[in-house]
């Protein structure tokens, strides 16, 4: 097993999309919310919408950690960085985020010293390398990368690494799905529940939205095959009147999540009274921020931040997109003003933005669609 | 960041025990094991790696069920199919059937 080619098979694709066909109930409209951007990314990739009857829409959700976070943030790290003339350490889907004043990238190409990071044990060892320099890692993730920023902390503690400072925007999931729920204009029949957050948090935390909300979670793994059998699981639920948690990537996430990754998390953050998301506005007890214990490790301590707060460009419809409410192509910048070669809001960019996902999976084959007829014509 | 890829220990480092070495499609990287000491891997196994992390290990038989359940998924289905094709009842048939059933000499009264 190697655990990728398996869940590609077309075989059991086909067998898959058969029987969602055969279960769907006929003149029935299902609205199905993808929360992860991830799985976003993996139904445009592998054309899972061509597949899928019409009447299964799927609507993409906030789970996209670099779309949510507001300019203002971005802008307050990189100033801290610029101003301590520190070394700013970020993933790579950071680097082309936009910021009031330019990206990541455009601000190491005017001096800032931005690097490139896998990990956030990376940015230690930069730090370890740099004993001279501060080092700033802008810390970004949901659940899923949020533990492993808190073991980097608790390492850079116990080494007694002095120059290394997390600036850290880890937010949670659960209060984006409420908020999403809480929404007037939003309109769902269930969800495909978050994958990777779930290795962490396990499937408990979303047992309010089957019970309280009535609607189906069924937490998926990431191939066309894992995202084929949670939808059939979903409509199979849907059909008997059902509303429960599932897990349909067993293989990997543990019901009750990964304890020691609570664990280290607990150790070294806390919830936020509130947090300011993208197109969400501010949602209480939804951000981690650093213990005191680790004061000294927190950027937002060690150094003065600016407190940014910057409004999205106007005509830019992000905050919509990320909800749900619109689909990418619907938002009026999309594809012309904003495209990834200059994005106006970082949905283009991140890896998980859905606006990115649909411009270089889809909108690419409509175009060239359009292109081949009139060229033929 | 939801990227996570599975990646098989190939080996443990020596003085570091939270350190281990992952091969992905044939590439060796060394992934910090620390989120998984309540339940430590060893060579051979899959864990899934996140940012240079493993966050949880792979259920070999976990994934195998899956599977079988996906091969069956639609074979009830073509099941039925195939037996409702057979064309060996005619429209008698049924009658013969129930005085098959109803041998014992009882004979329901229609009121």
């Amino acid at each position: 097993m190697r655990y990728v080619d398996e869940f590609r098979d077309p075989g059991l694709i086909t067998r898959a999309v058969e029987e969602i066909h055969r279960i769907a109930e006929p003149g029935r409209h299902y609205r199905i919310m993808e929360v992860c951007g991830g799985h976003t990314h993996a139904i445009y990739r592998f054309g899972l919408k061509d597949i899928l009857p019409e009447d299964i829409e799927l609507i993409h959700g906030p789970g996209c950690p670099v779309c949510v976070l507001p300019m203002g943030r971005i802008d307050d790290g990189l100033a801290l960085a610029q101003k301590n003339d520190a070394i700013f350490a970020a993933f790579g889907d950071m680097m082309r985020v936009p910021g009031t004043h330019g990206s990541p990238f455009e601000h190491k190409a005017r001096g800032t010293d931005v690097r490139i990071v896998y990990s956030p044990a990376d940015a230690l060892q930069i730090a370890r390398k740099n004993p001279e320099r501060q080092v700033i890692f802008f810390a970004i993730g949901f659940e899923t990368t949020a533990p492993s920023t808190a073991l980097t902390l608790m390492r850079a503690k116990r080494e007694g690494i002095r120059n290394f400072s997390v600036f850290c925007n880890h937010v949670t999931i659960v209060p984006a799905i409420r908020a999403i729920l809480d929404s007037p204009d939003m309109r769902l029949d269930a969800f495909i529940g978050p994958g990777h957050v779930s290795t962490v948090i396990g499937c408990r935390p979303y047992e309010w939205i089957a019970r309280a909300e009535g609607k189906p979670v069924v937490t998926s793994g990431f191939e066309p095959l894992d995202l084929l059998q949670s939808i059939v699981m979903l409509l199979r639920q849907l059909r008997a009147g059902e509303a429960k948690v599932e897990n349909q990537y067993k293989r990997v996430v543990p019901w009750e999540g990964n304890r020691a990754a609570l664990k280290a998390m607990a150790e070294v953050f806390e919830l936020r009274p509130h947090f300011e998301w993208r197109g969400l506005g501010f949602i209480s007890q939804s951000a981690l921020r650093i213990r005191k214990e680790y004061a000294d490790w927190d950027s937002e301590q060690r150094f003065d931040v600016p407190e940014t707060r910057v409004a999205d460009p106007k005509a830019a419809q992000c905050g919509e997109v990320l909800k749900g409410v619109l689909k990418p192509a619907q938002c009026k910048l999309f594809g012309k003003e904003c495209t990834p070669e200059h994005p106006i809001g970082a949905l283009m960019v991140s890896s998980e933005g859905s606006c990115a996902a649909y411009y270089n999976y889809e909108y690419r084959k409509t175009a060239s669609l359009v292109t081949e007829i009139s060229s033929v014509a | 960041m939801c990227l996570a890829i599975p990646g098989k220990i190939v080996s443990l480092v020596p003085d570091q025990p939270h350190l281990g070495v992952v091969e992905v499609t044939g590439v060796r990287r060394r992934v910090d094991l620390g989120l998984l000491l309540e339940d430590m891997p060893t060579i051979g196994d899959w864990v899934l790696i996140h940012v240079g992390f493993a966050m949880s290990r792979i259920s070999e038989q976990d994934a195998a069920e899956q599977m079988q359940l996906l091969t069956m998924l639609g074979e009830g289905e073509a099941a039925m199919k195939e037996v409702r094709g057979y064309g060996l009842e005619e429209p008698g048939d049924f009658r013969s059937t129930e005085k098959h059933r109803l041998g014992t000499g009882n004979t329901p009264t229609i009121q």
